[in-house]
């Protein structure tokens, strides 16, 4: 499968995990990774967070930006990310959903709209159930599930309500998850 | 039938259905984010127990209560009063001085929804002194946020929240000098919208009708294509006069937009604009 893009969800324990999946992702990667964490706002952003991790840019997504390749995108806090057919973001401010706002399911249901089966979608750390029913659209629209393995998750609650809507998805540690990224870096067919 | 081509149809159906609104009824919603039209009116769908957006077409037809239920959904009425309470604080250093040498002022508060920021501008107006020398326009596309807004009256919940905003962005006295507190709800001082006028006004197709020294707008452009968002911003240059200002969301930006060069940025991080003169 070639992948055109990545999304990843994850909540509670999520700040560190990312640290391992994210850990030297060469800039050759030919494809978006766009994140949803929930997190308080911070003043210092993302990009200070995770600086010097790898080469890529990392930055927080904007309204109507033309989505790239070799790009390392969040969602802003206290926005909802979805991507539109045109490969580019837009924000919303409406309700929460699954008491969350960024929501990962409203970026994975969008991201599987769009990307359908060249998308790879990421279920991480966390303590509640958002992003279940986003993983199970990109399952259905064709697109690759990993979730991380729940006995090795922080917070186990996410990654097993992920699993409870999908059939099959790989299993992975985070150490694998992010081997298995920076292996899809210039030849990413699996 | 697989799931790619329920997809390809279920975006088909949406389209017929955005279609059908503008024949019937004349809104017009073919520039909106399609995620955002999408993710709503699944969402009614859902709510209503229909089966497919052709449900939903067919009912609102015939039907206009039906439409009326589809435009609040469609559009965002999550507010706060002081919202973004760096905005405030922008406006009352920033903005205030500037409006304070003009005799008389016109602000239009575009995409009001339920008033939370009318009522909060005219807090900020007040204890600046300027309040009666202001006209405030506050617009809508839905009758129905409208007569809550004119109302003024809100739940002491979400007050209670709001009052550590007004303290953030600068707030001089006690927010609860503001409004009387009665059962769970806040009703607020009716003197502070007596200079506001609440108007029906469609950004998408309707002009522009005043003069205004001073637009708000916010968060309302991120549900909009980059086509709708250069026409509206359009709208709101030509209802600027020179040396007018304008506030847009936190996340929102005239980089890449029409007006872009007609525009410089007078704070540091919030998103306040002034129109160049000569423009």
């Amino acid at each position: 499968m070639k992948y055109k893009a990545i999304v990843i969800g994850t909540s509670a324990g999520g700040v560190e995990a990312l640290k391992i999946v994210l850990k030297d992702i060469e800039p050759t990667i030919e494809l978006p990774i766009i994140i949803v964490i929930h997190i308080k706002e911070r003043t210092d952003g993302f990009s200070k967070i995770y600086e010097g991790l790898n080469r890529l840019t990392i930055k927080e997504a904007e309204d109507k930006e033309d989505i790239k390749n070799g790009v390392i995108y969040f969602a802003p806090s206290n926005y909802h990310l979805s991507i539109e057919d045109d490969y580019t973001f837009s924000l919303s401010v409406e309700e929460k959903v699954n008491y969350s706002r960024p929501s990962i399911d409203i970026l994975f249901e969008s991201a599987a709209e769009v990307y359908t089966d060249n998308l790879l979608g990421i279920i991480l750390t966390g303590a509640n159930s958002d992003g279940a029913l986003g993983l199970e659209k990109i399952k259905k629209l064709g697109g690759e599930c990993i979730v991380q393995d729940p006995k090795e998750a922080y917070f186990d609650i996410m990654p097993r309500s992920a699993l409870k809507y999908i059939s099959t998805c790989k299993l992975m540690s985070l150490n694998s998850i992010n081997r298995y990224i920076k292996k899809l870096g210039g030849n990413n067919c699996e | 039938m697989n799931e790619k081509e329920l997809l390809e149809i279920e975006n088909i159906e949406l389209q017929l259905l955005i279609e059908a609104i503008y024949l019937k009824y004349g809104y017009d919603f073919k520039n909106y984010t399609k995620s955002h039209l999408k993710r709503r009116i699944l969402r009614r769908v859902k709510l209503d127990n229909l089966k497919t957006i052709t449900q939903l077409t067919e009912k609102m037809l015939y039907d206009r209560e039906v439409l009326k239920q589809i435009l609040l959904d469609l559009s965002i009425n999550v507010t706060e009063m002081f919202r973004f309470p760096k905005f405030f604080k922008d406006l009352r250093e920033d903005v205030i001085p500037l409006l304070k040498t003009y005799p008389s002022i016109n602000i239009w508060h575009a995409g009001c929804s339920t008033g939370e920021e009318v009522i909060s501008m005219a807090i900020l107006l007040k204890e600046e002194g300027l309040l009666n020398r202001v006209n405030i326009y506050a617009t809508d596309i839905n009758k129905k946020v409208l007569d809550i807004a004119k109302e003024g009256i809100y739940s002491i919940e979400d007050v209670k929240k709001w009052t550590k905003n007004y303290q953030e962005a600068g707030g001089k006295k006690s927010f609860s000098d503001y409004y009387v507190a009665k059962y769970d709800h806040a009703i607020f001082d009716q003197d502070l919208l007596k200079n506001v006028t609440f108007l029906e006004h469609n950004l998408v197709i309707d002009k522009s009708f005043i003069d205004a020294n001073l637009v708000i707008c916010r968060n309302v452009l991120i549900y909009f294509n980059k086509e709708l968002q250069n026409q509206v911003l359009e709208l709101f240059e030509e209802s600027l006069i020179p040396g007018g200002m304008i506030g847009i969301g936190s996340k929102e930006n005239l980089k890449f937009t029409s007006v872009n060069e007609k525009f410089e940025s007078i704070t540091a991080t919030t998103k306040i604009y002034k129109k160049k003169i000569g423009c």
